[in-house]
């Protein structure tokens, strides 16, 4: 407990995605078996505890000091679990027991499993008397809920893909057939152990990505060596369903089939589809009209819906590519192949609440573009570009996927740091700061600041935007927050020129906020080399 | 309020004015805010010893960094003594005893017609290398500093602080660890701590601590090899244009240079704080450091009501931070307690 407590101490003060990933690498380096293991549980969110209640603690406090200098110190540290974390004295601090050791991790969590509720009290009560200020604390942030060290899921896999020396989908693939305290994970990323098959389980399989096309890229592309699509505006989703199983994956291989029961719904089969999330509402002719994207915003980000909200805003994932059907693995055939098993399939039983993305047929890259130029009118993202000999791979590879959007530019930025505003908005972090990626040789990327922008967000979605800011903040510099870098910023802006003044060399004309990535990992944000490609000066 | 003193009424010989503590029968000012005709000053900080007063007494330590630091000018007349040497002043004998706190600290003993007053001035219980430890002087009232008196600023032992520094230079060996330190008393006690661990490579120090560095040093503080920064010689640089030099290295610096554009001939600087107030992570977070170290040059809440159990007064008198918990808590003990609301005191650099 104590070496995990230290961890999550020092997370909580380090700033740096890489200086965040050494820590927790260096940690399950030396961390004994199954301590590590809970501990990566507690990190990725994974570690189900039963939680104690708030009150619990401040009974606990007043108890110890008494309601008066109890409250003191609440007000004065502003945390009910580390004011009880720093003012505990062993309660036998003169006699006997003093010398427990301190638990372990391990047994903290394994033991709580099997407590009953009412003896929960006690048993903290026994480690608070033999952990210091810094267990303590990380025991109560434990029981009560969110740790709050500034580290997602995404990034603690990452840490145990960085200790196996192997790529984060890799680890990703495998995750989802994986429990705490992940044992069998440790064993193959130390080379004990071959790595855990995921086979037919339904777990999440890497997405493929795609690049941002320039304009320059077309002159080398041949037109008949591509399809073209629709580029929704809507959620990326993986459908992964089989006997017994639905799960709808994120990009990022978060869970949200519990937010749409309605496709759920529609998932009578055995496979595992790549389309787009979308709200769309049925037509008289039998197809849907798809919603803006804000609609199915209304649906992101809750863990339940309602029968209304179904309503309101039906859901809909238009599909594009298939990964397995029917228990066999179509990732190492080329799209078109891909495509033909996809059509047959969805051909043999359409489904209500699902359709394919239709192709969009060309002949040279010149009628393709003009089709493009009416995308903006159709309330279309853009064109994606797919090779048709590409294999389905995990990652962003360049050349085989491009994503074409349509002529307003845009680049998804870091949200870096927040600044209040004025007026209405003087106690609202309201102007942001956002920044790209720029490589590091021999070290993780840096985020550089690109821009800011104050407007381009509803005033609901400023609440929201406020209070990420609040609870992510790392740093103040008076008026200013730092944030730590979590929250994907989609930037739309008239154009972008070269800079002396700023660290980035590049300053954006008119940027605004045109859609808040909330879904979108940080380390998906863009290069600051695909800013500066767009460059026309 | 013109009421004669009288040594039965401590309120009346010892009275708060805007410029601070004053003793009436002895016509002095302890620690006074304002220039004032004659001061007492328990410790060089610059919230207590301030230039511009007629005559000063305090310890020969404290004398000489009064000099260093505000030049002899800034005062009529500068009188050092010994730690427990009684010199009347008026009607009162005064006593300069060990606070604990830096070099030269001092409480002062107030002797009037058979009642005695202790002023802590700042003080801390465990030991430091750098000064005597803190004596503690029975008394009638004992007029205490309040800086960390609440439950939660516990100050964990010093030298697990100094192992988290030392821990953090291995898990980042390529970045400079800025320590930002007061110039007096935190500076030389975190030298002496890393030394005590074992630590014995050079420590860099920005020029603005050499001063007190070189002045402990004349009063047979040991440091080993310090340097300062701009000593560091023929500048090599990475292709970060940093200063390989001080890649993994130890460099102390005030506080206010932790975050200022004089950091950037390092190797992506670690921000390291010690203070007391790292205790608490809001606090921290605000300073912007990633590793905080808990090291006070203060008594903490434990060290606080020990010392009033120690001095068995009849009535405590609190100056300046966080006066409501320890009155409460030492009212709770049985011995009267009240807050004194002074002004002018610095409660940042602890």
């Amino acid at each position: 407990m104590q070496r995990f407590a230290e961890l999550l101490d020092s997370l909580a003060f380090q700033p740096a995605r890489n200086g965040k990933l050494r820590l927790m690498t260096d940690y399950m380096r030396s961390a004994p078996d199954p301590d590590r293991g809970y501990a990566l549980a507690a990190l990725t969110g994974t570690l189900e505890l039963p939680n104690a209640k708030p009150a619990l603690l401040r009974g606990f406090g007043t108890q110890r000091l008494g309601e008066t200098l109890f409250m003191l110190s609440y007000d004065y540290v502003g945390d009910l679990a580390e004011t009880l974390a720093l003012i505990w004295e062993p309660a036998d601090a003169v006699g006997v027991g003093h010398n427990r050791p301190p638990p372990s991790l391990s047994e903290v969590v394994e033991t709580l499993r099997q407590a009953s509720k009412r003896e929960t009290p006690q048993l903290l009560e026994r480690w608070l008397d033999a952990l210091d200020a810094t267990g303590r604390w990380a025991l109560l942030k434990l029981v009560t809920g969110a740790l709050r060290v500034g580290v997602s899921a995404r990034l603690a896999k990452q840490a145990a893909a960085d200790l196996g020396k192997v790529e984060i989908d890799v680890v990703e693939e495998v995750w989802h057939t994986l429990e705490p305290p992940y044992q069998a994970l440790f064993d193959w990323l130390e080379g004990r152990a071959p790595r855990p098959d995921p086979g037919a389980a339904p777990v999440f399989r890497p997405v493929m990505l795609a690049t941002a096309l320039e304009d320059s890229d077309l002159a080398g592309l041949d037109p008949k060596a591509y399809c073209a699509e629709w580029k929704w505006d809507g959620i990326r989703v993986q459908l992964v369903a089989g006997p017994g199983y639905h799960r709808i994956f994120s990009r990022a291989a978060d869970e949200a089939a519990s937010a749409f029961p309605d496709i759920v719904e529609a998932m009578d089969f055995n496979a595992v589809l790549d389309g787009e999330l979308l709200v769309a509402h049925p037509t008289d002719d039998g197809s849907v009209r798809v919603a803006p994207f804000n609609d199915l915003q209304q649906r992101l980000n809750r863990k339940q819906t309602t029968a209304k909200l179904m309503q309101e805003h039906p859901a809909h994932v238009r599909l594009y590519d298939a990964l397995m059907i029917d228990g066999e693995d179509l990732r190492a055939l080329p799209f078109d192949d891909r495509r033909a098993r996809l059509e047959a399939w969805y051909a043999a039983r359409p489904r209500p609440r699902l359709d394919l993305s239709p192709l969009v047929p060309f002949d040279s890259w010149d009628e393709l573009a003009a089709v493009r130029a009416g995308t903006r009118e159709a309330g279309i993202e853009g064109l994606m570009l797919k090779r048709r000999d590409s294999p389905y791979v995990a990652g962003r590879p360049k050349g085989p996927w491009f994503k074409w959007k349509r002529s307003a530019l845009t680049v998804d930025c870091v949200l870096m740091y927040a600044q209040r505003g004025h007026g209405k908005r003087s106690s609202f972090y309201s102007d942001y700061t956002f920044g790209c990626w720029r490589p590091i040789e021999g070290g993780t990327p840096e985020l550089v600041p690109v821009g800011k922008a104050y407007f381009g967000f509803t005033d609901a979605e400023l609440m929201k935007l406020d209070k990420w800011v609040r609870d992510h903040t790392t740093n103040r510099f008076g008026p200013v927050r730092e944030v730590a870098p979590g929250l994907v910023l989609e930037i739309a802006f008239d154009s972008v020129h070269r800079s002396t003044r700023h660290k980035s060399g590049v300053a954006m004309r008119f940027p605004r906020v045109h859609r808040i990535r909330w879904d979108k990992p940080p380390a998906e944000a863009d290069a600051l080399a695909t800013l500066e490609r767009m460059i026309v000066d | 309020m013109n009421v004669s003193p009288s040594p039965t009424d401590p309120r009346s010989w010892l009275t708060t004015t805007p410029k601070g503590l004053y003793c009436v029968p002895g016509g002095f000012f302890v620690d006074p805010a304002w220039p004032v005709e004659k001061a007492v000053v328990t410790h060089g900080h610059g919230d207590h010893a301030r230039p511009g007063h007629g005559a000063v007494l305090a310890t020969r330590e404290t004398i000489e960094i009064i000099k260093v630091r505000l030049g002899a000018e800034s005062i009529g007349s500068l009188q050092g003594v010994g730690y427990g040497e009684t010199t009347r002043i008026g009607e009162v004998d005064v006593r300069l005893i060990p606070a604990g706190h830096i070099l030269g600290s001092a409480q002062v003993v107030l002797d009037w017609r058979g009642a005695r007053i202790v002023i802590s001035g700042d003080f801390k219980r465990r030991s430091d290398p750098t000064c005597p430890p803190f004596e503690p002087m029975p008394c009638d009232v004992f007029v205490t500093e309040a800086t960390f008196a609440l439950p939660v600023f516990r100050h964990p032992p010093d030298l697990h602080e100094i192992a988290r520094l030392l821990g953090s230079l291995r898990t980042f060996p390529d970045r400079t660890h800025l320590v930002g330190v007061y110039a007096l008393g935190k500076c030389q006690r975190v030298i002496r701590l890393l030394r005590a661990a074992g630590y014995d490579r050079r420590i860099w120090l920005h020029g603005g601590l050499m001063a007190m560095c070189e002045l402990y040093q004349r009063h047979g503080v040991e440091f080993g090899d310090i340097a300062a920064v701009n000593d560091a010689g023929p500048i090599r640089r990475n292709d970060l244009f940093q200063h390989e030099t001080f890649k993994n290295a130890i460099v102390l610096c005030p506080p206010s240079a932790l975050s200022d554009r004089w950091t950037r001939r390092f190797s992506e600087p670690l921000p390291v704080a010690a203070s007391g107030w790292m205790r608490v992570r809001a606090r921290a977070r605000q300073r912007g450091v990633e590793l905080p170290l808990v090291i006070s040059d203060h008594a903490d809440w434990d060290e606080l009501l020990q010392t009033v159990r120690d001095v068995q007064p009849k009535m405590v008198w609190v100056t300046h931070g966080r006066e409501d918990a320890l009155v409460h808590q030492v009212q709770a003990m049985g011995i009267g307690a009240e807050a004194l609301h002074l002004a002018g005191r610095d409660e940042e650099e602890s």
